[in-house]
């Protein structure tokens, strides 16, 4: 089963949204919230439509909201990926 | 009324960054037309253009904003940055909803739109990135100024072609006279890709000449169209009252008189405006036809409308009655960047006490009776400049601008608000 992890999501976001010079992307950001490292809603839709398409899954607008920080969002995004693979399965 | 200030200037323009790169070019005559080198138009009408040189976002701007925003926005961004250090402005000092942005554009985001339209009809609409919602529409670089610096003021995008660059002085005159302190006016424009270009191309007034020379020639017997620029310049505007209040004195000029006008109809029969406008902006700014000693002129090399622009200045200043350039033979027409980069140019040449040459043009038309500065910049004394621009579509637009205020003029200034 597909994964996505931490770097996946450190290569999308400064793909699709940049990176701001302040903020050490490599380091420990796992918990911190989007807002801290200089990601917005846009952000965060743009990159979730590259998951989608990089993973083929697809993840409501809404889910959006669940993703605060790098970790709630892999951990929605995974579970997701999870859920498809068990869907197929079955 | 209290005076309007000019208190910063950036430049990005095809003459280069910076205001003294831009104002040294110029001063030589160094054109920056050449063949269009952000695509492969060798398989379009028209194949060259005024490209600003050595522009690299990545040094300029933060890295989040690039990969958000279109060309047209990062020379915004960065020309209104240099703007604001320019004038020394701390935004932290200053109250946040007393700061206004105000930009002219007049194509958006093309190369950027461009981009995305690619993407919707090769891959579909799932490739289509989320940031074309707000990077194309023309209101995105007055959005990103005003996001990344903290200005809460009233903001806006005027989008009326080439006159924007001076609409956009007109209307930060507004609201420094309700209340903003401080406005950040810019005018930028980027359209040098095969969608911008081609949208250009379909109003037939871009030249299809091929030699960097003789491409551009406004007023001149051969005039064949223009050719397009990209960039512009970013314009600090304060109260004399706000400059002093940061405890600064350093200013380029003073903006003194503005009006603009709409033309009548194609086939009405009546005249274009652009000489009301000119003589709304003389009247605006209290001043007399022989008080102003060199006019900026809107140029677009076109025949016809090269003479319907020298009429409206004969008309009023006379025949040969005021010096009049045109140093966009240099960068090519930068629509709305070109008027506001105009109007740093005249501030310049105002600091100077120098009119900036108008290259190329070597048999003027003899029918425009103007007097055009040549090909060498011409020391004169120069205590007031008019800019004229012109939209397509029937903008006209006119600004007056003075010299820096003096001790004598503060003093007038303390009396009259006695």
């Amino acid at each position: 089963m597909a994964e996505v992890t931490l770097d996946d999501l450190r290569r999308i976001l400064r793909d699709c949204a940049g990176q701001d010079e302040s903020v050490d992307l490599d380091g420990d950001i796992a918990d911190l919230l989007f807002a801290e490292i200089g990601y917005d809603s846009l952000a965060m839709l743009e990159t979730v439509s590259r998951v989608e398409r990089e993973f083929g899954t697809s993840i409501p607008d809404e889910a959006v909201q669940e993703m605060v920080t790098p970790r709630t969002t892999l951990a929605y995004i995974n579970r997701r990926l999870a859920e498809d693979t068990a869907g197929s399965a079955a | 009324m209290t005076a309007i200030v000019v208190t910063g200037l950036g430049v990005a323009a095809p003459t280069g960054i910076g205001v003294e790169t831009h104002w040294s070019a110029i001063l030589a005559g160094r054109s920056a037309i050449g063949p269009i080198t952000r695509f492969d138009a060798s398989g379009y009408p028209t194949r060259l253009a005024g490209e600003v040189p050595d522009f690299v976002a990545r040094d300029r701007l933060p890295g989040r904003l690039i990969p958000q925003t279109d060309h047209w926005t990062h020379l915004g961004l960065a020309t209104a940055q240099d703007a604001l250090d320019d004038a020394k402005v701390v935004t932290s000092d200053l109250p946040e909803y007393q700061m206004a942005v105000v930009t002219a554009g007049s194509s958006g985001g093309t190369e950027f739109g461009q981009r995305e339209i690619e993407r919707l009809w090769r891959d579909g609409p799932q490739h289509v990135g989320a940031y074309q919602s707000i990077a194309w529409f023309y209101a995105a670089t007055t959005g990103q100024i005003s996001i990344r610096h903290g200005m809460r003021g009233p903001c806006g995008v005027i989008c009326t072609e080439q006159s924007g660059g001076l609409d956009i002085l007109g209307q930060a005159r507004r609201l420094l006279r309700s209340g903003s302190r401080l406005v950040v006016a810019g005018g930028t424009d980027a359209s040098l890709c095969p969608y911008g270009l081609v949208a250009q191309i379909a109003h037939g007034r871009l030249t299809t000449c091929g030699d960097n020379a003789r491409a551009y020639l406004p007023f001149d017997a051969d005039a064949s169209g223009y050719v397009p620029g990209e960039g512009g310049a970013t314009l600090i505007l304060e109260t004399a009252e706000s400059m002093r209040a940061r405890g600064v004195d350093q200013h380029y000029g003073t903006i003194l008189g503005y009006h603009a006008t709409f033309d009548p109809r194609p086939g009405s029969g009546r005249p274009p405006t652009l000489e009301s406008a000119a003589a709304g902006a003389l009247a605006d700014a209290g001043l007399r036809p022989d008080e102003i000693d060199v006019v900026f002129a809107d140029a677009v090399g076109d025949p016809a409308l090269d003479h319907a622009e020298a009429t409206a200045i004969t008309k009023i200043f006379g025949p040969y009655g005021v010096p009049v350039t045109a140093p966009k033979t240099m960068t090519g027409r930068m629509y709305a960047g070109g008027a506001t980069l105009d109007v740093a140019t005249a501030l310049l040449a105002l600091r100077d006490q120098v009119i900036p040459p108008t290259t190329g043009v070597y048999s003027p038309a003899p029918r425009n009776r103007i007097d055009l500065v040549g090909a060498y910049p011409r020391q004169d004394r120069l205590r007031h400049a008019m800019v004229l621009a012109r939209g397509h579509g029937g903008f006209n637009a006119a600004l007056v601008i003075g010299r820096q205020l003096t001790a004598h003029d503060d003093q007038g200034e303390a009396t009259w608000r006695k």
